[in-house]
């Protein structure tokens, strides 16, 4: 994303090879040609299609061949059964496809938990399901289904060249939308899914929704590409079609080309199929499978991040990316007038138990617009699960928490991001393949302003020169020292521009001048308008930056006050220090 | 609606397959739970277990009580060598599912070439015994292999609940880094456990080779049942597999007696879609 093409080269990119590859047919080549670029153009779908959702967000789908499966039965049977004419068929294939992935993405995606194994293996079970289905009743009924006498659209004057532009239109459209996925908020998001999902989350992303989009936008390509197949072959069976290459190749192919970047499956297709063309044909189907299968656990060992990386890296080194010019940040939306008078923050008696243990105990306080409240306490008092709890990472168990007097005890995570809070981690949490930029982008894309991408990169290289990161804008997270990703966590805060940001122990591990300068950057962000919860165990920083400290102990709120009026507080020294000091 | 005697001997065949079922999903939901690894080649090795079985008891004429040992032998190392390149590589839980479905294929095709795709059936003196109680039967190896079932599972989940390398075990798995911190060698460990899930496959293997016909495509049918029952019975819960193939093969016994013996493999995919639908926190 922060690479910005300039238009001409995309289009050309596009139409030249599409108007080339159009033109094939109309040459005096052999046949074999057209076909064989046919069966490249079938993988290459098959492959980017599986790549929108398991590339990009990492949740490995093992269900091709079951959406595969549906296109493919309904285009057979509306157009034997029914009649009904070819072309009419696809959308309707696309159309069943994509509800049964988003059927099964809404199963497996409510499941907290082992949510990547489980997505896994249902779509492998489903595969074997609907085969079942397929076999056992009248839609194919074991005997299969012959698609000889279907009419097929003429063009040229040859159906062979029809299903040539089809199968040549359909991996165009799979990857023009698996890059239109990628430089959109979807695919952001997406791939900062994969990186760390509840980061993600507590960012904004709608990780429920964009998975489910993404798999049922996927299943639907399978789907389509499944109904010109039907016609492709003209007989189906469904040990032919609910086969377990159509559920590896695609995963091989993406894998060994790249599955973080749209071309990658296609240049994985192109290879794989070639050299399966050129080593693997004529007989020992079954030994080819094994030797696909071989090469397959190879490429994950050796090769996890493909081959597109490599060819990236060259082409970078050719097109050198231009970094966005920053520009000055808006100051936060203010809030609407009528909710400007209430508590920015407000928690009523809010409780969190896990299990038997209570982590709060019904506490009660307030935040004042512009005020810094620094919120202290031993390990263990419940400050990190309050944090928790008003970002929406998870649910409190009663209580009531108020964002400028609008409920948001029950909101997801991302609903509550979008409201205009933002947090920090303790320990930080950047998303590991993203670059420096692309981390700060993210916030400000998916922040309460919901920048589009030109305005939150050209804002997300201000935050990275406000906190000092702006020359490792292109690295990735992990170049930085923990100094810089702390500072990191801040710019992504700040991107967001919220009106309420909570820090999560900042200062920990910075030394002394480092300190300094953190203090210095939490005032300035106050001075923008912006409230804030400061969790520190420094309590020089403490006292120094905050208007009142609250201070819990055992899940429960102990003092709130002026940092004087608390430091004096005889329970809070008791706890502090122990009671013999209280006195 | 069968008659009350076909019902009841349902019901026992359900019950004896469910057991076979527990077996096969003890080894997965040992390595899924406390490795975090989700073994898809589990079943194509149970699958080449069985082959092994058969190939020696019919061709070189070696009985299973000889060559089993040896099969189970064989197959723990295989596990920890297994396990020894998942370290090497730092191979995740993804990936791991991809080399596990890549090994079953490889495995399928193995077994294809040199047993081709005919199905094979090891006929032994006591394919057909049977107890016979009133009118209904209880096959003797079916019996076998339930008791075998019930002894792992329950030696499996005692030992990870009362002794020190299972407590460890689990520890390892709840959180790998304070494990560490308190001394426990879970990368040794996890070795062991590998090797021990890859011998469990062995085992289900020999029965499945006495019990079953054997066929290559017989691994892709097992993957949705037995995935489903480990769900069912809690991940890493070696009694709960049990229990969960014991629920399964019963729905599927009275799902064929009373419907069609056809729509059996809708039946685990159907509890177990049931079951996250109605409690997404169960997993």
């Amino acid at each position: 994303m922060d690479l910005m093409p300039p238009p001409w080269r995309f289009w050309a990119g596009l139409v030249l090879p599409l108007a080339a590859f159009a033109a094939v047919p109309a040459l005096d080549i052999p046949a074999f040609y057209v076909s064989f670029l046919y069966i490249i153009f079938y993988w290459i779908s098959l492959a980017t299609s599986w790549t929108i959702l398991s590339g990009y967000a990492g949740y490995w789908s093992f269900g091709h061949a079951a959406f595969f499966g549906v296109g493919v039965y309904t285009t057979a049977t509306l157009t034997s059964k029914f009649g009904v004419p070819f072309l009419w068929t696809m959308p309707v294939a696309a159309a069943l496809a994509a509800a049964l992935g988003a059927f099964i993405a809404f199963v497996v995606f409510r499941v907290q938990r082992l949510k990547g194994e489980l997505f896994a293996l249902i779509t492998v079970s489903v595969t074997f399901v609907i085969s079942t289905i397929i076999n056992n009743t009248p839609i194919d009924g074991g005997s299969g289904v012959y698609l000889m006498s279907v009419p097929l659209p003429q063009f040229l004057g040859s159906p062979d060249v029809a299903i040539y532009l089809l199968g040549l239109g359909m991996a165009a459209l799979s990857l023009l939308a698996a890059r239109a996925v990628l430089r959109s908020r979807l695919g952001l998001g997406l791939l900062a899914i994969h990186d760390d999902e509840d980061v993600a989350e507590v960012k904004g992303v709608p990780t429920f929704r964009y998975k489910l989009v993404a798999f049922a936008l996927s299943s639907a390509i399978v789907g389509a590409v499944g109904a010109i197949y039907a016609i492709y072959v003209s007989y189906v069976s469904v040990d032919a079609i609910f086969d377990v290459t159509v559920i590896m190749y695609p995963v091989v192919m993406s894998i060994f080309g790249g599955s973080r970047h749209w071309l990658g499956p296609a240049l994985g297709a192109t290879i794989v199929t070639s050299a399966l063309y050129a080593f693997a044909t004529g007989p020992g189907a079954a030994i080819g499978r094994g030797a696909v299968a071989l090469g397959l656990i190879l490429v994950v060992l050796l090769l996890p991040q493909g081959v597109m990386p490599f060819v990236l890296r060259r082409w970078h080194a050719w097109f050198p990316r231009r970094l966005p010019a920053p520009a000055v940040p808006a100051r936060p939306a203010a809030a609407a007038p009528e909710r400007a008078a209430a508590p920015v923050l407000d928690c009523r008696a809010v409780r969190k138990s896990f299990g038997g243990i209570e982590a709060l105990k019904g506490v009660t306080l307030s935040v004042q617009p512009g005020e810094i409240l620094g919120l202290v306490g031993p390990n263990g008092s419940g400050k990190s699960t309050l944090i928790n709890a008003i970002t929406g990472h998870f649910p409190a168990t009663a209580g009531a928490i108020l964002f400028e007097g609008q409920a948001i005890e029950s909101l997801p995570a991302h609903r509550v991001a979008r409201l205009g809070i933002a947090r920090t981690y303790q320990i930080p949490r950047p998303f590991d393949h993203l670059s420096v930029l692309d981390n700060v982008i993210l916030a400000g894309r998916f922040g309460p302003a919901a920048e589009n991408e030109r305005d939150a990169a050209a804002e997300a290289m201000y935050w990275l020169g406000y906190t000092g990161l702006a020359r490792h804008a292109a690295d990735l997270p992990q170049q930085l020292n923990l100094h810089e990703r702390k500072f990191l966590e801040l710019a992504r805060a700040l991107a967001a521009r919220p009106r309420l940001l909570l820090l999560d122990e900042v200062l920990s591990g910075l030394n002394h001048t480092e300190i300094d300068g953190a203090l210095r950057l939490v005032r300035d962000i106050r001075e923008q308008g912006t409230s804030i919860v400061f969790v520190e165990h420094l309590m020089r920083a403490v006292v120094a930056l905050s208007d009142r400290v609250a201070v819990l102990n055992e899940g429960a709120l102990i003092a709130i006050g002026t940092p004087q009026e608390t430091m004096r507080d005889a329970e809070v020294i008791s706890v502090y220090l122990g009671v013999a000091h209280a006195s | 609606m069968p008659s009350f005697t076909l019902l009841t001997q349902a019901i026992i065949t359900g019950l004896l397959a469910g057991a076979l079922y527990g077996l096969l999903a003890l080894g997965l939901s040992l390595s899924w739970g406390l490795l975090r690894l989700v073994n898809l080649g589990h079943f194509a090795m149970a699958l080449l277990s069985a082959y092994l079985t058969w190939y020696c008891g019919t061709v070189l004429g070696v009985p299973p009580w000889v060559s089993g040992p040896l099969i189970v032998a064989v197959f723990f190392a295989y596990g920890v060598g297994l396990h020894w390149v998942f370290m090497r590589f730092g191979v995740t839980e993804m990936a791991s599912m991809l080399i596990t479905f890549s090994i079953a294929v490889i495995v399928e095709s193995v077994i294809q070439a040199i047993w081709t795709a005919d199905f094979r059936r090891y006929s032994t003196p006591w394919s057909n015994d049977s107890i016979v109680i009133g009118p209904f039967f209880v096959p003797t190896l079916n019996l076998a292999a339930c008791l075998m079932a019930a002894l792992l599972a329950g030696a499996t989940g005692a030992w990870l609940r009362w002794t020190y390398v299972g407590k460890a075990l689990r520890a390892g798995a709840e959180d790998a880094p304070i494990a560490a911190a308190f001394g426990i060698n879970h990368r040794g460990l996890s070795y062991l456990l590998s090797g021990l899930c890859a011998a469990y496959a062995a085992v289900a293997g020999i029965f499945i080779a006495l019990i079953a016909t054997l066929a290559p495509s017989q691994i892709w049918a097992w993957i949705g049942v037995v995935f489903a029952v480990v769900i069912i019975g809690r991940v890493g819960n070696p009694v709960g597999a049990l229990l969960g193939g014991v629920l399964i093969g019963l729905c599927e016994a009275v799902t064929m007696a009373i419907v069609n013996p056809a729509w059996a493999p809708l039946v685990s995919f159907s509890v177990l879609i049931g079951l996250l639908l109605a409690k997404p926190k169960w997993i």
